[in-house]
């Protein structure tokens, strides 16, 4: 089996520094999911089709089976383990509690990080740009419906009460 | 899926990415989005033993108007043409393009110039260059090179990038008054390659007649497709229905499509024929504004 040098990556997440010395073809997703041990980032399709593997890179949006881990050295990443703070759930988890945005749950991930980005840049969504900021995460149980209404649910809860931070730790980049 | 070995490169100039290029010859590949790469190599499709990675080089990402051109460049990511104000101001047919890309994980990654370079006949912004009538940049060794788009795609995968150049710029000839151009795309669901979609871009003459007409086609054949028959034709005349329908049904005989699971290949060139009809009239509308 054919082994190159490994490189050694250095990315903050989820506001903690990790490194690990790595063959450049190990993919990001594999990197955070066996590497780093957090499995919460999930892995779809493997075609670049479903989104269950979106994280925040540098604070964007990226599917992290179609990157190798080698690229994001030097970077901040964000996943879904890092969305609450202090034990509490952040607006959207909550939203896809209350609004029953899940059934299986393998989509939810993806679409977390998905909405996280949308609602950082557009705190308060229509119905039509949710479901454009979503368009690139695939779900096979709900029909999108609730998790429309998850979204909502959350804007409106982040636009009463303004102690929720909007910025959570570790996602860094320009908005 | 996991790809085969290989070696990992990142330069941080472009004279460092041109001479690990030139070094390792085709055994390398340059990584800008790899949003279309990463995918085949994960398939095992695409072997490189080394990958310059030239994410890092600075300068290379900007969308700006300077000496009569828009001027795009070679790092400039699908996201930041839809988050431009010249572009979604000036220049609707370049949106409309980038929308249809993928979704917005994709488009946050994925380059322009990757979208160019990749050399695939189902990427999007390939029609929509040769309507535009563009021109690429490649840098090599040897300095700049201008290439216009008409001669830039050979076959599929295949363009006119030498081994050792990199595609920095694209640069489109702003339009004169009384241009419009539209983009439209027919897809499975929302992030599919098109199963067939038609670029076209007018300047109209004082009497409403078409001067310069561009139409290029997505996906229906080994490159992207220039419809010359239908730009010849649509040439000097009135864009009315009559007109319109026969520039479509040009635009349909230069279409070379496979069957495949989007579809056959009759069903693919009676879609041509209406998605040229269609564009072309929204390209007028903008136009005659």
């Amino acid at each position: 089996m054919a082994m190159t040098k490994e490189q050694l990556v250095q990315v903050k997440v989820n506001g903690r520094e990790r490194q690990a010395s790595v063959e450049p073809r190990l993919l990001l997703v594999h990197f955070i999911r066996e590497v780093l041990e957090l499995t919460g980032t999930h892995i779809g399709c493997d075609t670049s089709h479903c989104g269950a593997c979106t994280v925040l890179l540098n604070g964007k949006t990226v599917k992290s089976c179609t990157m190798f881990a080698v690229q994001a050295d030097g970077g901040e990443i964000l996943t879904v383990e890092g969305l609450s703070a202090d034990g509490q759930l952040h607006p959207l988890q909550e939203g896809f509690k209350e609004e029953h945005g899940l059934q299986c749950g393998f989509c939810t991930p993806g679409m977390l990080m998905s909405s996280y980005a949308l609602l950082r840049t557009n705190p308060q969504p229509s119905e039509e740009e949710i479901r454009w900021g979503i368009s690139g995460n695939l779900c096979r149980c709900t029909g999108y419906q609730n998790i429309v209404s998850a979204v909502r649910y959350a804007a409106a809860k982040m636009a009463k009460d303004t102690t929720t931070p909007v910025e959570m730790a570790g996602v860094g980049g320009k908005k | 899926m996991i790809p085969p070995a290989f070696e990992y490169l990142r330069p941080k100039t472009i004279p460092e990415a041109i001479a690990f290029l030139e070094q390792h010859g085709d055994d390398a590949k340059i990584l800008s989005g790899g949003q279309s790469l990463i995918p085949m190599m994960k398939l095992r499709i695409a072997r490189p033993a080394y990958l310059i990675d030239i994410n890092r080089i600075s300068g290379l990402s900007y969308i700006k108007e300077e000496a009569g051109f828009l001027k795009i460049g070679g790092l400039t990511r699908e996201a930041e043409l839809e988050a431009s104000g010249l572009i979604r101001s000036k220049y609707p047919i370049i949106l409309e393009t980038a929308h249809v890309i993928a979704d917005p994980q994709v488009r946050n990654l994925a380059t322009v110039a990757g979208n160019l370079a990749h050399g695939d006949p189902a990427n999007d912004h390939p029609a929509t260059m040769l309507a535009l009538g563009a021109q690429v940049v490649a840098t090599g060794s040897r300095g700049d090179r201008v290439i216009p788009i008409e001669e830039f795609f050979l076959s599929v995968f295949s363009t006119a990038l030498e081994p050792g150049e990199i595609l920095t710029e694209i640069r489109i000839p702003v339009p004169p008054a009384r241009s419009g151009g539209a983009y439209l795309k027919l897809e499975r669901k929302v992030g599919d390659f098109a199963t067939a979609a038609v670029a076209a871009q007018l300047t109209l003459d004082g009497n409403g007649a078409a001067q310069k007409v561009g139409i290029g086609l997505t996906n229906v054949g080994a490159t992207p497709i220039k419809a010359k028959k239908a730009e010849d034709f649509l040439r000097g005349k009135k864009l009315d229905e009559t007109n319109l329908r026969q520039a479509g049904q040009l635009a349909s005989e230069d279409a070379q499509p496979s069957s495949d699971l989007r579809g056959p290949a009759e069903y693919k060139k009676g879609l041509v024929k209406e998605l040229a009809k269609r564009a072309l009239s929204r390209a007028a509308e903008r136009a005659g504004k």
